[in-house]
């Protein structure tokens, strides 16, 4: 079994990607006989290049990439040096979970609802601080440069960042080297920056690559958020095909093979500032300056954290309001009439999806953490990675716009006779899950001293028995982190379930989602705030069951608190 | 004369089923008690369009009744955009799968239908065999006939009439501007208080033939391909017209609400002063929900404003095409199409011909109150035929030409 891992998961991540690009990539040169088009041509690549703003399209997509996944890592590193081993360091572990397990399309309708001109802050300061009897003419929401996107998109990948950056803390002693570069007189920034980043980064490198790739090409917060005209590549891709006339299917394809290109580029770019970067710091490194900027640095990083915080919590307070409105008039500052009316809707209809959202991601979420643990486990075991091969591999979902392979993996399963359904579905979505299970998972497993284990077995356990004893008990906490993140991107699905399920699996998104295109705020707002119950019911548990397990055991909650 | 085609093609049907004659009428049951039979016991697979939950809860409503009566389960299938099930159908016929497809009844408008009926996507033809098909009179509604100037042919059932209707707060604006003319002189009058939909959302490219049909001083064009006229020509008064009022709108046309809904949010947060919808019910709906004020009423253009009719096709590979019948004629009931008129339950107009219903049936189609907002159908002024399918495209590829890019 641990030998054929690494293989299976192999088949997993990259067979029906790899299928379901072949199915964008041939029609991209013409050739889909279901249409009467079996000549190979470049038509279709004519008509995408010719595609009026189509320069602007890749352009928003590289950007917001790069930018986002920028941000959002400086902002990390920063919060993490500021508030390090602090009394609000433990506060700032526990009000990650629900920040990350809000999925992006609710958050997204949180934070447009918030900083629209006719948005809750607008309602909170007017008319008695602003003058506005009616919403000013501003264009803030789904501006041109895609600041709001942006925006959107930082909120969502600052968490996850920071989620991904406290589980290797402790395998590379972060608490030692604090102290040790404190002793020697550098300031708390600066020790961060020197002596924890360079360690610290190599095992942030893979989920930023995750960050860059999902900006570049998401679709969830674009369709809310990103500029409507030219949008963002992805979202053009969506555009082109749905559109009724069949043909633009080529085009779409071949749009699905350039937005490859646009995020493979921006994490080429990245990673060629990344080495840029690494050489230019090694100076400043040694130099031996101890507190550059480092009080400017530290009020900053404490000024933007709360605002960060106290953004989300409005936005999803806002949301809430929205969810309990009857009527909400601009520029009241709360709703003038107020019902239940929304969520007797919601009950109405959501007891199917939330038992179908349940199953499919505990079910999916389950499998592929096995199947991680046993490719970590088997490589632990022959000592070698095996996992250069496989680390690319894992990303590979990750990587290929989903918008551009799914209408093949539809194809495939239709070939080898598979209903739709909610097997398909669930399968579907392990394609998803299981990089994201494994990002959160492997660092953690792979630095966890080997020490432990030849201290069990000269305790006398069998290998399997310090396996599970020994090792999985100790990794409790990131295997139920690794858990949660999983589920939580399993109920977050949209097009994978609406796709592969034909439409017949109905999860809390599916419903969200369709009902979002009927642009009622308030039940967007009750349906929204649906869906983002279950993730953060998961990471609760996942925080709250080893304190609750180890409760005799304090050594076991690991050494990061 | 537009319609001379399907005319023809639909007098034709009628003249080989004679639906009239009683010989006849008792062949069309006795064709439909196999259909009835064979339906039972299947589960139909409707994908239809989900983002409204009053459209949501009368589908439902339609589910639990071909349950009782004809056994029948229905499962809706929520779509975002019909064109998910088209391309759903197109991967199935790559796939070969020429039968048990995964959906037996969609919801569509004609730019899909038209698409289906090229690409040979779709089954029938079955209209002629439901046997409340009679009730909408098509010999005298040649509109049912067409959709979107493409010719039935039997292939789809006509499901509702939908005509396009302005809406606005009359505490705020009394006095409409009820042409292409007026529209704009108040856009520039009141900056950034109208927007549209961005085109090819469904209502944004209705808005577009809209004010090119007003506009355009020889109509016969719109109803043939759009590749037999000059286009340039043709459509140059559009382009004109929105040159003129795209700095006047909403964020200054930078940006654009995605559809009705978008546009209803909108008029909701006082961003905008006039909306619009196809269907009279938008604004009645809105207010009764409380997102809209009490005080907001409908109004159509002087000229008339455009109308169509929405169907429901049948793949042609679907699975369960008989219960997608049966299914598909009792939404065609005087029963079913009362409870769609009722903007208790949705407000959407029937396609029935109130002179083919028993007298009780007639009346209390002309007794419904059709909520705050609404006209009154003589207020409705003329209707105005949707343009060939072939427009739409044309229409949506240089509006982004000129207007997509910055």
């Amino acid at each position: 079994m641990l030998r054929v891992a690494p293989y299976l998961v192999a088949a997993i991540l990259t067979g029906p990607v790899l299928a379901g690009s072949l199915g964008a990539l041939i029609p991209s040169f013409g050739f889909l006989p279901v249409l009467g088009q079996d000549e190979f041509g470049l038509d279709a690549w004519r008509a995408l290049l010719d595609w009026p703003g189509i320069g602007s399209s890749v352009l928003l997509s590289f950007v917001s990439g790069i930018v986002t996944a920028g941000i959002s890592l400086l902002l990390a590193l920063l919060f993490l040096a500021v508030f390090f081993e602090t009394q609000a360091f433990i506060w700032l572990r526990q009000a990650i979970a629900p920040m990350l397990a809000v999925p992006h399309a609710a958050a997204a309708f949180a934070l447009a609802f918030l900083i629209a001109p006719s948005g809750f802050l607008a309602r909170l300061l007017s008319p008695w601080a602003t003058g506005w009897q009616r919403p000013p003419d501003l264009l803030i929401v789904q501006d041109e440069l895609g600041l709001s996107l942006m925006a959107g998109l930082v909120m969502k990948e600052v968490p996850f960042l920071l989620l991904m950056a406290l589980a290797p803390l402790a395998q590379i002693h972060a608490g030692d080297r604090m102290r040790l570069a404190r002793s020697f007189g550098y300031g708390r920034v600066s020790a961060w920056f020197k002596t924890i980043v360079p360690a610290l980064y190599p095992l942030l490198r893979l989920p930023v690559y995750a960050v860059i790739a999902y900006s570049s090409a998401n679709i969830d917060v674009a369709l809310i958020l990103g500029p409507v005209s030219p949008p963002p590549l992805a979202v053009q891709i969506l555009r082109w095909s749905n559109d009724p006339d069949l043909d633009f299917r080529m085009i779409a394809s071949a749009g699905a093979i350039l937005q490859f290109a646009v995020t493979a580029g921006a994490i080429a770019l990245w990673i060629l500032a990344e080495r840029c970067i690494g050489w230019l710091a090694r100076g400043w490194l040694v130099s031996g300056k101890r507190r550059t900027g480092d009080a400017g640095l530290a009020t900053l990083g404490r000024g933007l954290f709360p605002a960060l915080i106290l953004a989300s919590v409005l936005g999803i307070a806002a949301l809430a309001l929205n969810a309990f409105a009857r009527v909400w008039r601009f520029p009241d500052a709360l709703p003038g009439r107020w019902t239940l009316g929304h969520w007797q809707s919601v009950a109405e209809t959501a007891g199917g999806p939330v038992v179908a959202t349940l199953w499919i991601a505990l079910l999916t979420t389950l499998l592929s953490l096995v199947l991680v643990v046993c490719v970590l486990e088997n490589e632990r075991q022959r000592d070698a990675r095996s996992g250069r091969v496989l680390e690319f591999l894992i990303y590979v979902p990750l990587l290929v716009p989903q918008i551009g392979f799914i209408f093949g993996l539809v194809l495939l399963a239709e070939l080898a006779g598979a209903p739709p359904g909610g097997g398909l579905v669930a399968a579907g979505h392990v394609i998803f899950v299981l990089p994201y299970v494994y990002l959160s998972l492997s660092e953690a497993y792979r630095r966890q001293d080997p020490a432990w284990m030849k201290i069990a077995r000269t305790l006398g356990q069998s290998a399997a028995g310090a396996f599970w004893r020994v090792r999985l008990p100790m990794l409790l906490t990131p295997l139920l982190t690794a858990f949660a993140v999983g589920a939580a991107i399993s109920i977050g699905q949209y097009l994978v379930t609406r796709l592969l399920g034909a439409g017949r699996v109905e999860t809390v998104t599916t419903e969200a989602i369709a009902l979002a295109a009927g642009g009622d705020r308030r039940l967007i707002g009750a349906w929204a705030l649906t869906q983002a119950i279950l993730p953060v019911a998961g990471f609760a548990l996942a925080l709250a069951a080893p304190r609750l397990i180890w409760r005799n055991r304090r050594g076991m909650l690991g050494g990061t608190r | 004369m537009l319609y001379r085609r399907g005319f023809a093609a639909l007098t034709l049907v009628l003249g080989l089923l004679g639906g009239l004659s009683p010989a006849s009428a008792e062949d069309a049951s006795r064709e439909w008690k196999p259909v009835l039979d064979a339906a039972r016991g299947q589960t139909v697979y409707w994908n239809a369009w989900g983002g409204d939950s009053r459209i949501n809860a009368y589908i439902d409503w339609a589910g639990e009744q071909v349950e009782e009566r004809f056994g029948i389960s229905l499962v809706h299938v929520k779509l975002t955009d019909t064109a998910e099930a088209v391309a759903r159908v197109l991967a199935e016929k790559s796939a070969g799968r020429t039968e048990g497809g995964a959906i037996d009844l969609i919801w569509i408008n004609g730019e899909n239908f038209a698409a289906m009926k090229r690409n040979g996507l779709l089954f029938g033809p079955w209209l002629e065999r439901l046997p409340n098909n009679a009730l909408t009179d098509p010999a005298n509604n040649p509109d049912l006939g067409l959709d979107f100037g493409v010719p039935v042919e039997g292939l789809e059932m006509p499901w509702a009439r939908a005509r396009l209707v302005f809406y606005r707060d009359t505490a705020v604006l009394p006095e409409p501007p009820a042409t292409s003319d007026a529209l704009l002189a108040w856009a520039q009058e009141n900056r950034g208080r109208f927007t549209y939909p961005l085109p090819p959302s469904f209502l944004g490219t209705t808005f577009l033939k809209q004010i090119l049909i007003e506009r355009a001083a020889d109509k016969s064009a719109f109803y043939k391909p759009v590749s037999e006229g000059d286009f340039a020509a043709v459509s140059q008064p559009l382009w004109d017209y929105l040159d003129q009022l795209h700095p006047a709108l909403w964020r200054q046309a930078r940006s654009f609400p995605k559809n009705a809904g978008g546009m209803r949010r909108l008029m909701s947060d006082g961003e905008i002063d006039i909306a619009f919808a196809f269907s009279q019910s938008e604004a009645s709906a809105g207010i009764d929900s409380g997102e809209l004020p009490g005080t907001v009423r409908n109004y159509v253009f002087d000229g008339g404003t455009i109308g169509n009719v929405s169907f429901v096709a049948i793949p042609f590979n679907a699975a369960h095409s008989d219960a997608a019948m049966v299914l598909a004629n009792f939404l065609l009931s005087p029963e079913a199409q009362m409870r769609k008129q009722d903007p208790a339950h949705w407000g959407s107009a029937t396609v029935l011909s109130l002179g083919q219903l028993k007298k009780e049936e007639a009346d209390a189609f002309r007794g419904l109150d059709l909520g705050p907002a609404a006209l009154p159908a003589d207020k409705l002024g003329a209707m105005l035929a949707e343009p060939h399918p072939s427009w739409t495209e044309a229409l949506e590829a240089e509006w982004v030409r000129r207007y997509g890019v910055r």
